[in-house]
């Protein structure tokens, strides 16, 4: 796989919401070529109408991500020597959102989801109030921590099989944004975050098989939001206020 | 499928269920090892304030964890969904506490 000379088959998957099938490309090997220069290379040299999304390309935007041999990845920071199959590489988009056109999909549902699951900042002051200060080695403040950094690729929510058998499951994403506002004490809406999070497609419907854990490129760990957020939620159902 | 209370009480029911499913291996073991008949098993148990709590509660406690785990499986796995989803739950807990509290009633009335 380290020919830098080489041509290596891959497959494509191209057509329009349902509909599609994938097509065969023929594509130089290159070193150090990633996922993304593999997709880019068959869009500017092989077949200009290939819809896809990109735009930072050093793994900070959380647009590029696909199913690269059936696992979600972010293509920009994927090394093709890493995930080709005996030379196989498969490219597809992202699973659990309705495809858009060839390998982009549908984020609408993805980004609604956060919504649902109040992953919004409620502010509990105004302009006019002093910026409360946060001791940055609080329990709350590490924990908070842990739930930052996500950069809202998609890669959980398209590795989750709770979100392929339940359509009203918020997600790993979602929830584990909901959790890192639970822990930020400027916040207003604890409370309501936390009915948001109860709910038939809330935090208590995670299995828990960890593969938000395996694929998260950021390497995050949503299982542990969602545990926080169903230990908090049993605390508040059961009237015992906050750990 | 599940609320905060469905997650609950799947919870609770689980842990209340724990040491009543080895008690009941344990019966299960003593009973067959010693060798009673159902007669003298009958004898021991009818008329038990204490066999009546205890498998009451197993049988509460199973019902209750059996139905709100199918009904996962159902939605999740068949799709079911509604009201079809809300009378399997009710229907399976329903039947199973009727015919566990109806066996319990058979070994421990006097």
């Amino acid at each position: 796989m380290n020919d830098s000379t080489g041509q290596m088959t891959v497959q494509v998957w191209r057509g329009r919401g349902d509909d599609g099938d994938f097509a065969s490309y023929e594509v130089p090997r290159r070193d150090s070529q990633t996922v993304l220069d593999v997709v880019s290379w068959v869009q500017q040299y092989a077949d200009p109408s290939l819809s896809y999304r990109f735009a930072c390309r050093v793994g900070m935007c959380g647009s590029c991500a696909m199913m690269v041999n059936g696992r979600p990845r972010w293509t920009c920071r994927t090394h093709v020597d890493k995930v080709a199959e005996n030379g196989r590489l498969e490219i597809a988009p992202l699973r659990n959102l309705p495809v858009v056109k060839d390998l982009v999909v549908d984020m609408a549902p993805f980004f609604d989801k956060w919504i649902e699951a109040e992953g919004v900042f409620h502010p509990s002051a105004t302009r006019e109030d002093e910026i409360p200060r946060i001791d940055p080695e609080s329990e709350l403040r590490l924990t908070a921590d842990q739930a930052t950094e996500c950069i809202n690729c998609a890669v959980c929510y398209a590795a989750c099989d709770v979100v392929s058998s339940n359509p009203d499951y918020l997600g790993p994403a979602a929830l584990n944004r909901a959790w890192s506002l639970v822990n930020d004490e400027k916040d207003g809406a604890r409370a309501a975050r936390l009915d948001a999070v109860s709910g038939p497609g809330g935090c208590h419907n995670c299995h828990s098989h960890q593969s938000c854990v395996e694929y998260c490129p950021s390497e995050l760990v949503p299982t542990a939001s969602i545990a926080g957020l169903k230990r908090e939620t049993t605390r508040r159902l059961l009237g015992l206020g906050r750990r | 499928m599940l609320d905060v209370r469905l997650y609950l009480l799947q919870r609770i029911s689980a842990l209340v269920m724990v040491p009543l499913v080895l008690g009941h291996i344990a019966v299960m073991i003593y009973a067959v090892q010693g060798g009673l008949s159902a007669a003298e098993i009958l004898g021991r148990t009818s008329g038990s304030v204490f066999w009546a709590l205890f498998y009451g509660l197993f049988v509460v406690a199973v019902s209750l964890h059996a139905a709100i785990g199918l009904r996962v499986i159902a939605y999740e796995t068949l799709g079911l969904a509604g009201g079809g989803l809300r009378a399997l739950t009710w229907g399976v807990g329903g039947i199973l506490l009727a015919m566990g509290l109806y066996a319990v009633f058979a070994v421990v009335a006097a």
